[in-house]
């Protein structure tokens, strides 16, 4: 939902960064404000994933120009752990297994250190299960996935339903899922959507990153970003998610063939 | 990653326990020689029985030599430039914690153990060992009431004679192995506890070793029997100043169960580690058996490794009666430039014998940790049953993690399980945990305690929490 006089959440600026000696970013502007719904769409090695890891404070991406501020604040300065607290969420492409570590503790432990950056109390074991077990309906999870350790023996659909509910506890401003699609059937597709959908507000924004329009056939961006080279070489609304679907990447190539050249 | 957050600072968190406590000692002079021997035993005024064992391993160990199959590496030990007998000035172990020098008393304050009073653990008996001597033991008139006696080996020699003698050297012989026959010749104290026939004793007994002398070796002797049906949970913790030589410890552990008796043994080591170059550090060189002697009879061993620049170490079960239970539950934390060679070894001796070993090896910095277990399967341990577990853990990537498990059988009714694992702590994992608003330190921590957790749930439940914190302490400054 565009507002004009929405609160600008999160606002990056000529963003450059690298990974090793590889510059992957080259000057990516960008500007999110509340209640907006924005998809990056990009072939593989555009930068989008890279985008989003440097946005929740990766350590292996170095920042090399540029700034983003978040409410504000300068984000690049902060720990990932902070940015996650002050409500930046990044829904992994491939979440990782942690085989030991309690599903429902480590649920439990960033829920409150969100909760006590908010200022909220903390909640205990027993009023954490009755939050847990609210939010799981938002994924249709089976409440026995607590019980396992974190990701460990969980199927792809089963991944990226923990980490939207993860999101659905954590009530994020700026919510990053990168590639949530990936790897999913439609019926998981429809479900972690439909969470995604139900978490959208006028108070906070998404940020999709995908390769595919059928993400976008579930959930509806206002604004649609096609990245390339390290850049955002077009913006538009959700009609250019379809132009790219007909007419494929290949306008995009000799565009930036043409941006490069110059 | 910003440096506030590298695992690197994390480890590298100061040994905490590191201070000298300055007091008086008295030492005998260096070296190592039958006159030493006949010296520290006149010192502590022991009977004939003793002094002979003493003089038999002595002349033992002249003949043997330092192992050296284990995966470890140090320069040689010259023991003729060691002390072997260092004790606090003060003439006679006190009748009352009134009269034992206030600076003891503060040095385990200090280090968490205070043993006046008001102040003492509510259910934990302890005696503290410093350097050579026992200075005290709390709750031994409440112990006493239930037959327990719960004393230093010292003063077990002068008032338990009989059952030092029936007891002492019968489950590692003087001539075991180079270190036991050391420590048999030249023992200072220790702990002795006996748990007569048919009690379950009140509470959890605990001894506290600390070494202070920069030049002193430990040697200390534990001995625990349990009666017919007697039972009893026992933990042992240890720490040393920091001096930028080595010193050794080589302690001698002996239980011995009867009939339906259990004990249940945990250690928490954390001796000083040597500095993040391997300057420094305890070699802790140590030989620690039960005997489950009687049937039904059960001996558990619950290990926490984290300190000494060396650590050789091999709890063991020789699992005799019938239907007898041994356990090894072991985390071995090494990081910087601190050597492991650690294990068990589980001898089935009588029928349907069960033994079951899990153990958790946790490499970080450049260290390195094995893993090393014998389980042995004698002709007539028919039903005979183990099961055992091994996993590592390497954090960064230039620690090294090694696992030799030796497994003969005699007997072909005998079921035999292993299995092993390897993992690593990546920056992925810690990343995620990260993303999700939990700070580098308390990542870290959750992943490990987790590792742990199957070790970590054997512990007595005072020192669970302290585990944990432990390892987190030591693993600050080593992942990033």
């Amino acid at each position: 939902m565009i507002r004009p006089d929405a609160d600008t959440l999160l606002e990056i600026v000529d963003l450059q960064a690298r990974v090793e000696d590889k510059p992957i970013l080259k000057g990516v502007n960008l500007t999110i404000k509340a209640g907006e719904i924005h998809a990056v769409m990009g072939r593989n090695g555009s930068g989008k994933s890279t985008l989003s890891k440097v946005l929740a404070g990766h350590p292996a991406y170095t920042v090399t120009g540029g700034s983003v501020l978040y409410r504000g604040a300068n984000l690049l300065d902060l720990e990932p752990e902070q940015r996650a607290r002050l409500g930046l969420f990044l829904g992994f492409q491939y979440p990782v297994e942690i085989p030991g570590v309690s599903n429902l503790e480590f649920l439990r432990v960033s829920t409150n250190a969100r909760r006590g950056e908010k200022g909220e109390e903390e909640l205990d074991t027993f009023a954490f299960e009755d939050l847990v077990r609210e939010r799981l309906q938002v994924v249709q999870m089976d409440p026995a996935f607590l019980e396992r350790s974190v990701n460990e023996g969980f199927s792809g659909g089963e991944k990226k339903r923990n980490e939207i509910l993860q999101m659905a506890l954590l009530d994020p401003l700026v919510a990053i899922l990168d590639e949530t699609d990936s790897g999913l059937d439609i019926d998981a597709l429809r479900i972690v959507a439909g969470g995604v959908n139900h978490l959208a507000s006028p108070d906070n924004a998404t940020l999709l990153i995908t390769h595919y329009q059928r993400l976008l056939d579930v959930i509806t961006p206002d604004y649609v970003h096609v990245m390339a080279g390290g850049r955002i070489l077009r913006t538009g609304g959700k009609e250019l998610a379809l132009e790219l679907e007909d007419r494929g990447y290949d306008w995009v190539d000799q565009e930036l063939a043409v941006l490069e050249v110059a | 990653m910003s440096s506030s957050t590298s695992v690197g600072d994390l480890v590298s968190q100061p040994y905490k326990y590191g201070f000298v406590t300055d007091i008086e000692t008295d030492k005998i002079d260096k070296g190592l020689s039958e006159d030493v021997v006949r010296l520290i035993s006149s010192k502590k005024d022991e009977p004939q029985f003793l002094l002979d064992f003493r003089l038999r391993a002595y002349k033992q160990w002249l003949r043997m030599e330092e192992p050296d199959w284990a995966t470890l590496g140090h320069p040689a030990i010259d023991y003729q430039e060691m002390i072997y007998y260092a004790a606090p000035r003060q003439q006679e172990k006190k009748a009352s914690l009134d009269e034992v020098d206030p600076k003891l008393l503060e040095t385990f304050e200090k280090l968490g153990i205070p043993l006046s009073e008001q102040k003492r653990l509510s259910n934990v008996a302890v005696d503290a060992v410093f350097d050579s001597v026992s200075i005290a033991t709390t709750y031994r008139e409440k112990l006493a009431e239930h037959g327990v006696i719960f004393c230093s080996i010292s003063e077990a020699v002068k008032d338990h004679p009989d059952l030092i003698e029936r007891y002492l050297g019968t489950v590692v012989p003087s001539n075991d192995n180079f270190f036991a026959a050391l420590n048999s010749a030249v023992f200072s104290d220790g702990s002795f506890v006996f748990i007569p026939k048919g009690v379950a004793c009140p509470m959890e007994l605990s001894t506290y070793f600390r070494i202070n002398s920069g030049d002193t070796g430990q040697f200390e002797r534990t001995l625990i029997v349990a009666e017919e049906g007697a039972s009893v949970s026992y933990l042992e913790g240890c720490t040393a100043p920091m001096f930028d030589t080595n010193q050794l410890h080589a302690a001698v552990v002996e239980l011995v169960t009867l009939d339906d008796a259990s004990i249940k043994y945990s250690t928490v080591q954390n001796w000083y580690a040597g500095d993040e170059n391997g300057v420094g550090g305890i070699y802790n060189f140590v030989t620690k058996r039960g005997h489950c002697r009687g049937d039904r009879s059960h001996i558990s061993w619950t290990q926490v490794e984290t300190g000494s620049a060396i650590t050789w170490k091999y709890p063991s079960c020789v699992l005799q009666g019938a239907d007898s239970v041994g356990e090894f539950y072991s985390v071995a934390l090494t990081n910087n430039l601190q050597q492991a060679d650690t294990g068990t070894k589980m001898v089935h001796v009588g029928p349907r014998t069960r033994s079951t070993i899990v153990s958790k090896g946790i490499s970080a910095g450049r260290s390195s940790n094995s893993y090393r277990g014998l389980v042995q399967i004698g002709p007539k341990a028919t039903g005979a049953r183990n099961y055992s577990q091994c996993d590592s853990m390497l954090i960064g990537d230039q620690a090294a993690a090694n696992t030799y498990p030796y497994i003969r059988s005699q007997q072909p009714e005998a079921s035999v399980e292993h299995e092993a694992s390897t993992c690593r702590i990546s920056a992925d994992q810690l990343f995620y945990l990260q993303s999700r608003g939990i700070g580098f330190e308390e990542a870290v921590s959750m992943m490990v305690s987790g590792f742990c957790r199957d070790v970590f749930n054997q512990l007595p439940m005072e020192f669970a929490a302290e585990a944990d914190k432990l390892l987190a302490l030591k693993l600050e400054g080593s992942v990033g």
